[in-house]
């Protein structure tokens, strides 16, 4: 084995330092009993036990999980149906125009997405009288239309890497073209599909900025609720809510990471 | 074009396939340019030709994949040409398998079958048959990705045929074989096709393995058919330059017409340093410039000259030889500087060579076996 030079390990070691410590202080204090979210008082559990009593927490963090499997199921839904069309469907005007547009919510600043979200629902409300209210629809529909074009771009690779050639064999042996897309295509992308949905659920689960341009009163989401609580300063039971949420977060990202790794043809069963 | 009429006897309408002026544009590019063509029940037809001829093109639109830009396609007397991949007659045997990976040997061979809602039990004993007939019996279980390069290829064979199709396109279905097992499934396509009276269309760019497996021949060329006929009429009496060279070894002699007397004519070749005579039932007249062909196995050679009359006689020496088992490849350069290839049996057995390096040589052969390229 060649030996490592010093100077790249401590560049590495300060790398990810910088990245995980501030993480790992959050979860360290949120075992802390003082009441004081930075002086160490010994360890205990109380704040976890204490965020169940608080109705607030959980109406956000059910509210949020409400928001993220349906807006993540809907992405998941048309975000599969526009790699789809950008990959297998036959050349069409302006379909490279198309594939590069998807895009663009990936790099779009959120604000600026938020923004234009809110002046949509807000005109909506004035031409049809829909949405009434600002809350849980008009989140989940904010959060839809970014994180399918997640989806969109994870399930045109996986398409795009696919041999086309199965899905003629399907239809030369007598499938038509919709049996064909269940038979052979969606179980060969279904990997991508549903690493595409923990990507939506996460990043919805994640997000402030365009979830605080598009709710309404009385309707906080997690993180929210977090920052709302954190401007009048860092209490413990915010480290023990933020640890969960980076428990949760860690876990889906570690199975879209296990989904994906998997080699095609093998989507588990038949 | 030669296209002679399908000779394997049976009393077939020769018009089973029936293509008529088949082409195919990509934007401005011409993959395959008016080809028209029939073949009869039951032959094993080859499409022949060097990489990126149209081929695959042609098979493509036979199967439904490619909208043909111009031309008709009738099976068994309907018109196919509008009719989508899964209502034809007809299945195909991919260049790449295309065996769907996430299913097993035996749900691959079955899907055309479930697709068509046969009954359980009729769909489970034809997949049996099939897996008999393939001899993967021991595998029905197995994914794709746990067979070797010949067992998927011979699932995807059990599966193009299951369907019993009127007509089954296979596109060079053993390129991914080595020699032997090759030559193996040759013979064993051959037996399938003959015992399931399926109609089959090959393509292949290998001459050997069309000559052996066809009952006729396509030889295509930048999306044309050159020429159309049997083994035999391609190989002995190719109908252009591009064919002859295509398929196996051929010597030309550049000449001029001289003469022609009653389907013989004389020319004069600077190549050959003589007159060299050849039958041919093609309109020449004297003065026409022609190449007279020969293949290498027709060539007799001898170290003293032979004396049948009617033959032609050059004089060479051996510039290269070569040994290779069963036959002998000799090089021999005429006083005219031209090489010429021969071949002979090694008959006798022997250590000692029958002919050495610079040995002065006589070629001859009969005039009969020289062909007339007029292009
Ligand atoms: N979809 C396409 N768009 C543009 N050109 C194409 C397309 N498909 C094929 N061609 C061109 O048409 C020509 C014929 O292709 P084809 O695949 O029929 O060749 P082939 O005879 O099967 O060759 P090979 O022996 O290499 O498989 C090639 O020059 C190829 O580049
Ligand atoms: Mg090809």
């Amino acid at each position: 084995m060649k030996r490592r030079s010093a100077f790249v390990l401590s560049a590495l070691a300060f790398g990810y330092a910088f990245l995980y410590v501030p993480l790992a202080s959050v979860i360290f204090y949120s075992f802390n009993d003082s009441r004081l979210a930075t002086v160490w008082g010994g360890f205990s559990t109380r704040w976890y036990g204490e965020l169940w009593g608080n109705d607030q927490v959980l109406d956000a963090a059910f509210l949020s999980l409400r928001i993220a499997v349906t807006s993540a199921t809907l992405a998941t839904v048309l975000g599969t149906l526009a790699g789809l069309a950008l990959v297998r469907v036959t050349r069409f005007r302006g379909r490279t125009l198309f594939s590069a547009m998807i895009t663009s919510p990936l790099v779009m600043p959120e604000v600026i997405t938020g923004l234009s979200l809110l002046l949509l629902f807000v005109s909506l409300q004035q031409l049809v009288g829909w949405p009434a209210q600002r809350g849980f629809s008009t989140i989940t529909i904010a959060h839809t239309t970014f994180s399918m074009a997640y989806v969109a771009v994870v399930v045109r690779s996986r398409l795009a890497a696919m041999d086309q050639s199965l899905e003629e064999a399907a239809m030369d042996l007598g499938g038509r073209p919709l049996r064909v897309l269940v038979d052979i295509t969606l179980p060969l992308i279904y990997p991508a599909m549903l690493a595409g949905w923990l990507l939506a659920f996460t990043l919805s689960l994640d997000d402030l900025v365009i979830a605080s341009f598009v709710s309404g009163p009385g309707s906080n989401t997690l993180p929210m609720y977090i920052f709302s609580k954190v401007k009048l300063g860092v209490t413990p039971d915010i480290n023990a809510l933020a640890s969960l949420v980076i428990l949760f977060v860690s876990a889906g990202v570690l199975l879209a990471w296990l989904v994906t790794r998997r080699g095609p043809g093998q989507p588990g069963r038949t | 074009m030669n296209g002679q009429a399908a000779s394997n006897g049976d009393s077939a309408s020769p018009d089973f396939i029936r293509i008529e002026n088949l082409s195919k544009h990509f934007d401005d590019f011409v993959a395959v340019d008016s080809v028209s063509l029939s073949i009869a029940r039951g032959e094993l037809f080859s499409i022949l030709g060097g990489s990126g001829c149209g081929k695959t093109t042609l098979l493509r639109m036979l199967a439904g994949f490619e909208v043909p830009t111009t031309g008709r396609i009738f099976i068994d007397g309907i018109d196919v040409t509008d009719l989508p991949p899964y209502e034809r007659p007809v299945n195909m045997m991919f260049q790449s398998y295309a065996i769907f990976p996430h299913m097993t040997v035996e749900s691959n061979i079955g899907y055309g079958l479930r697709k068509d809602r046969l009954p359980k039990s009729e769909i489970g004993s034809r997949v049996d048959q099939m897996l008999e007939l393939v001899k993967l019996n021991d595998f029905r279980h197995r994914k794709p990705d746990q067979l070797s390069g010949g067992q998927r290829q011979r699932v995807a064979l059990a599966r193009a045929l299951i369907k019993r199709p009127k007509v089954l396109l296979l596109d060079e279905p053993l390129a991914a074989l080595d020699r032997k097992l090759r030559e193996h499934t040759q013979f064993e396509l051959m037996a399938i096709q003959d015992r399931l009276k399926i109609t089959f269309i090959v393509v292949t760019h290998d001459q050997e393995e069309a000559m052996t497996l066809s009952t006729r021949i396509a030889v295509m060329e930048q999306g044309r058919f050159e020429q159309v006929g049997t083994p035999k009429q391609v190989y002995e009496y190719p109908c252009n330059r591009f064919v002859a060279d295509f398929i196996g070894t051929i010597n030309t002699f550049e000449s001029r017409v001289v003469g022609c007397t009653d389907g013989v004519i004389e020319v004069e070749s600077a190549e050959a340093g003589s007159h060299l005579h050849a039958l041919t039932d093609k309109p020449i007249a004297s003065g026409d410039s022609v190449s007279i062909a020969l293949r290498p196995e027709k060539i007799f050679i001898s170290q003293e000259r032979p004396d049948a009359a009617e033959d032609t006689c050059l004089h060479g020496i051996v510039e290269d030889l070569g040994y290779f088992g069963n036959l002998s490849l000799y090089r021999i350069r005429l006083s005219t500087g031209k090489i010429v290839q021969v071949s002979a049996q090694n008959r006798r057995r022997s250590a000692e060579r029958f002919l050495e390096w610079n040995d002065e040589v006589w070629i001859s052969w009969q005039r009969q076996s020289a062909v007339v390229l007029t292009e």
